[in-house]
């Protein structure tokens, strides 16, 4: 009894709410890294994100758990800030290959900096 | 005897909470007919008196969007590469063409977020932290608005002065406590996280989740 009731609050809870239990991606600090970029940015410096972000990706494939979107761009965009264009070149790829839904944004990307 | 009959007193309350949301419903036509796989969100205008909230906010927009089963373009380098072509502030990268953003990002539809209210407001004996926001889901090929949301969140220092639905969507949504001192951060996580996940009102699931092709809503 005290079950069927637990479910049927569930069951309203998750009307309520629409419930996400389950992750698509792993998430790691992207988004914690992107906070602290505008609010505190001392505490993420390209190097230090760089650092992160490849965990959070070995974290991710280690756990057989897709990398969410964005990640591989925002990488590809600090290797760029720190100048390794190969390295950036080779994230935006990633992120394209990944994300085709990403082509014309990383296209643009790479033609532009291939100008430079 | 109270007992017995309290709880199914509550549940049903509950459940007519849920099916009174249902009632209003939604038109979900235009989004339908022109859903989207990529989403752009663009760091939002600030109607608050506080200037991190727009940055604080884009920070907690791609998860939810993405785990809704959106494509999310890359919200802090597409904000560095608009400032890199003239375009510093929020306002005027709100005002972007729609048919630029499609030349140059591609994105299939574009989230517009103003923030109305935002921060901590302090009280005699507690403090109350705020995160108010509107929002528009607008389709880049037509300009059709596909859906819009509010937000709303004010939580007491104490976490009880949220309201039943507030406590609820805490209670569910799992969140990892990053910045103690900033209280904003995921107070915006929570409500970004209801406004997009909201069973009635809420964005419809994308092509990358796995039950796009079982949402009923809007059918």
């Amino acid at each position: 009894m005290r079950g069927l009731q637990l479910s049927i609050m569930v069951a309203a809870l998750c009307a309520l709410s629409a419930c996400a239990p389950k992750s698509i991606y792993y998430w790691g600090r992207y988004e914690d890294l992107i906070y602290d970029m505008y609010v505190n940015p001392g505490k993420a410096d390209p190097g230090t994100q760089v650092a992160r972000l490849t965990e959070d990706i070995d974290k991710a494939h280690a756990q057989g758990q897709p990398v969410p979107p964005g990640v591989h761009a925002h990488l590809g965009y600090l290797y760029y800030q720190q100048g390794n264009l190969g390295g950036a070149e080779q994230e935006f790829r990633t992120e394209k290959k990944l994300f085709p839904e990403s082509t014309p944004f990383v296209e643009g990307v790479l033609q532009r900096m291939r100008r430079q | 005897m109270t007992t017995r009959h309290g709880r199914p007193a509550l549940m049903i309350a509950l459940l007519a909470l849920a099916s009174a949301c249902a009632a209003t419903k939604v038109d979900y036509g235009a989004y339908r007919s022109h859903m989207p796989r990529s989403i752009l969100v663009l760091p939002p205008l600030n109607e608050s008196i506080n200037v991190n909230a727009p940055y604080v906010y884009l920070s907690t927009a791609s998860r939810p969007l993405a785990e809704c089963g959106y494509y999310v373009l890359p919200v802090a380098v597409i904000d560095a590469f608009m400032k890199d072509n003239g375009l510093p502030t929020p306002d005027e990268m709100h005002r972007v063409s729609l048919s630029k953003i499609k030349e140059v990002i591609g994105a299939d539809a574009v989230l517009y977020v103003t923030i109305e209210d935002w921060g901590q407001k302090y009280q005699v004996l507690s403090s109350t932290t705020v995160v108010k926001a509107r929002a528009r889901l607008v389709d880049v090929a037509t300009g059709a608005e596909l859906w819009t949301g509010t937000e709303h969140v004010a939580q007491g220092s104490g976490g009880g002065e949220n309201g039943i639905i507030g406590m609820l969507v805490n209670a569910l949504v799992q969140q990892i406590v990053s910045s103690m001192t900033d209280p904003t951060h995921q107070v915006s996580r929570q409500a970004t996280n209801a406004m997009v996940f909201n069973a009635n009102n809420g964005l419809l699931f994308g092509p990358r989740h796995p039950q796009y092709d079982s949402d009923a809503r809007g059918r």
